[in-house]
């Protein structure tokens, strides 16, 4: 996308698309990443609407709790503090106070996020800063404490720090961006002199689409699944023609990249991305390399789905989606065939395929660049997901072999751990409302900060459930909110659930609990509502399946009429 | 490189950066006689002139164009000393 292409973005038609405030602030101008912004926001379904403030007016406008940006109210705050205005200031300093430069900027940065915290629910993505060296000791400076590449370099890292600890600030890399670029690409000095503006035409698509993706992510827009094609993907070469030992991986020529690839796919599966496979192939031949393969970096019990026929593959990635239960706009399909790519791409609309480059050796650095990956939380039970989905998987193979359902369910013996949210299960609760698309009430998103305040407050009521059976423990896989909306009145202000426990008579268990709750503290009512959204369709009927019964928008239970639901899950006594 | 040759590929600069229409340039056009043309997109213009030209204007030339006649003698200039 050029600069130009995302202007004419802005006279497109956004509706329908999801609202998204927010307020640009910059010491540099900014008016052109603003237009970029909305531009990019367009190819991502945003309606991101930009308050550009006054240039220069940073302090001014977080300090003064009745400036325009708390008027707007943004649901997220950028803020892109230029490397030539951080050299400005260091240039003004003496030699003692630049020992210290990159703390005290920190200080200051740490104060405008506090205030900016304290007064609104913002996300806030600052810009760290793009790597500039005024040569003052050339290569030495790296030994000299009070040097600007030294200070700047630290504070680059103070501020990846402070991140981790501040929920809510997320960092727009644009150091990262420049690594990748180049300098001469991301800084035009005539467009610096000319409009002050310290990102050249060309660097503003790329740097636009970075916010946006961050943006993107904490909406719950994130990739889940990457399918591989295998012969020419995976390792070089044909299996069923060119056969084991001809097959090129390991660390001789073109093998080298195919390497450097498997060891790429494998940490994404360890933070959690589902990999499966998709190959046209004879089943065991093509499992061959990974069960015999010494350089293979891959392992069959890397995948969690392994489709290798000589059936189309749009059929087969058909059914590895039904598997895994998740939306196709959260898949990525990897295949060095052209042909294969297209077919896929014309037949299943929301997938992503990249177009990989002719050259092997090319893969991982235009993979890079495409940065598919992008999220907005992470934890450890992401990197047992393979482990998870594998189970569910085999878990659809049996359902097959009982005729009845219900004897399917009670041999599964489930447990569920019922718990108020707590310090434990607060970190995956948020990560939950990130994510659940599809069995998803209200799709009301709640980051961790929301939820820590919604524990605290008394006007709600909270409940997590587990879910484990005699094939594992899926973890924490359905949260609950409720508000004290009426006196004797519980709103369900959220209820969603992981896909993965679908079918097994969760939705039962979980009402029967609550109700019970409601009870034994004299509510008389429960309401729920539906919010519909592109995804969640699944739960439309969610509420009259339960039976509640449909008043105007909303859905009523009387607590009284109620009859505890058949289940057959258990509570996990502890 | 021929004037009229240089405006025509001008008004297909113009059109796509601009985007308010169609544009017919002459020398005695100024920033007030078309629509949509500020200080914002004249950089843009600049650029694209610059990489359509494959030349590079020096930042405080850029500042003395008093129109369109200014800005193409400029184009010639720099095509010629290349």
């Amino acid at each position: 996308m050029t600069f130009n292409e995302l202007k004419k973005n802005i006279k497109k038609d956004f509706f329908g698309f999801k609202k998204i405030e927010l307020a640009l602030l910059g010491d540099s101008s900014t008016q052109l990443l603003a237009q970029a912004i909305r531009g990019s926001g367009y190819d991502k379904r945003l309606n991101i609407d930009v308050f550009d403030a006054d240039y220069n007016q940073i302090d001014r406008l977080i300090m003064n709790v009745t400036s325009e940006l708390y008027v707007h109210e943004p649901d997220y705050t950028v803020i892109f503090e230029a490397s030539h205005k951080l050299l400005q200031k260091y240039n003004k300093m003496n030699e003692v106070e630049r020992t210290t430069f990159a703390e005290n900027q920190f200080d200051r940065i740490c104060k405008l996020t506090n205030i900016l915290q304290s007064k609104i629910k913002t996300k806030i993505i600052w810009f760290n800063f793009a790597e500039e060296d005024d040569r003052i000791f050339g290569n030495y400076g790296n030994k000299i404490q009070s040097s600007f590449i030294y200070q700047q370099r630290k504070l680059n890292f103070i501020l990846t720090e402070y991140s981790i600890s501040n929920k809510d600030f997320y960092i727009c890399d644009i150091s990262s961006i420049q690594n990748r670029l180049g300098r001469n690409l991301l800084f035009s000095p005539s467009i610096y002199i000319s409009m002050d503006s310290v990102l050249s035409i060309d660097a503003l698509p790329v740097v636009a689409e970075s916010i946006v993706q961050t943006i993107t992510a904490i909406q719950g827009q994130i990739k889940k699944c990457l399918i591989l094609d295998l012969d020419n993907t995976v390792w070089g070469g044909v299996i069923g023609d060119d056969g084991l030992d001809k097959i090129q991986v390991g660390s001789l020529g073109i093998g080298k990249a195919f390497t450097e690839f498997q060891y790429w796919v494998k940490k994404l599966q360890q933070r959690g991305i589902i990999i499966c496979v998709c190959s046209k192939n004879t089943e065991s031949v093509a499992k061959e390399p990974f069960e015999k393969h010494p350089d293979m970096i891959l392992r069959l019990n890397d995948f969690t789905v392994f489709k290798a026929n000589w059936d189309n593959k749009v059929d087969n990635i058909k059914s590895i989606q039904q598997i895994l239960n998740i939306g196709f706009d959260s898949m990525i399909f990897l295949d060095d065939n052209p042909f294969e790519r297209n077919i896929v791409r014309e037949s299943i609309n929301d997938i992503t395929v990249p177009e990989l480059p002719k050259d092997p050796a090319e893969y991982l650095e235009y993979l890079y660049s495409l940065n598919l990956f992008e999220t907005a939380s992470y934890s450890t039970e992401d990197a047992n997901r393979t482990e998870q989905y594998r189970i569910k998987s085999q878990i659809d193979a049996e359902l097959t072999l009982f005729s009845n359902e219900n004897d399917f369910l009670k041999s599964l013996n489930m447990l569920s751990d019922v718990q108020h949210f707590n310090s434990f299960t607060i970190p995956r609760v948020a990560q939950l409302s990130q994510r659940s698309n599809q069995f998803n009430l209200r799709t009301v998103r709640y980051s961790e900060e929301d939820i820590k305040r919604i524990v605290e407050s008394n006007r709600y009521i909270t409940f997590s459930f587990t879910l484990e059976d005699k094939h594992g423990d899926n973890g924490t896989i359905c949260a609950i909110i409720l508000e004290k909306r009426k006196p004797k009145e519980l709103f369900i202000d959220t209820w969603f659930m992981s896909c993965r426990v679908i079918k097994r008579g969760m939705e039962s268990f979980v009402l029967n609990i609550i109700v019970k709750y409601a009870n034994k503290n004299g509510y008389q009512k429960l309401v729920g509502e539906y919010v519909p959204t592109d995804k969640n369709a699944l739960v439309k009927d969610h509420f009259a399946n339960l039976g509640f019964n449909q008043v105007d928008k909303f859905w009523e239970l009387e607590i009284s009429l109620y009859k505890n639901r058949d289940s057959f899950i258990k509570i996990k006594e502890r | 490189m021929e004037r009229n040759k240089i405006i025509s590929e001008l008004n297909e600069i113009f059109e796509d950066i601009i985007d308010e229409g169609p544009v017919s340039l002459s020398d005695v056009t100024t920033v007030r006689d078309v629509d949509g043309w500020d200080s914002l997109t004249n950089i843009q213009v600049v650029i694209a002139i610059e990489k359509h030209f494959h030349i590079r204007f020096l930042s405080e030339e850029i500042v003395t164009w008093k129109n369109v006649g200014d800005m193409i003698d400029c184009i010639i200039d720099r095509k010629e000393v290349k």
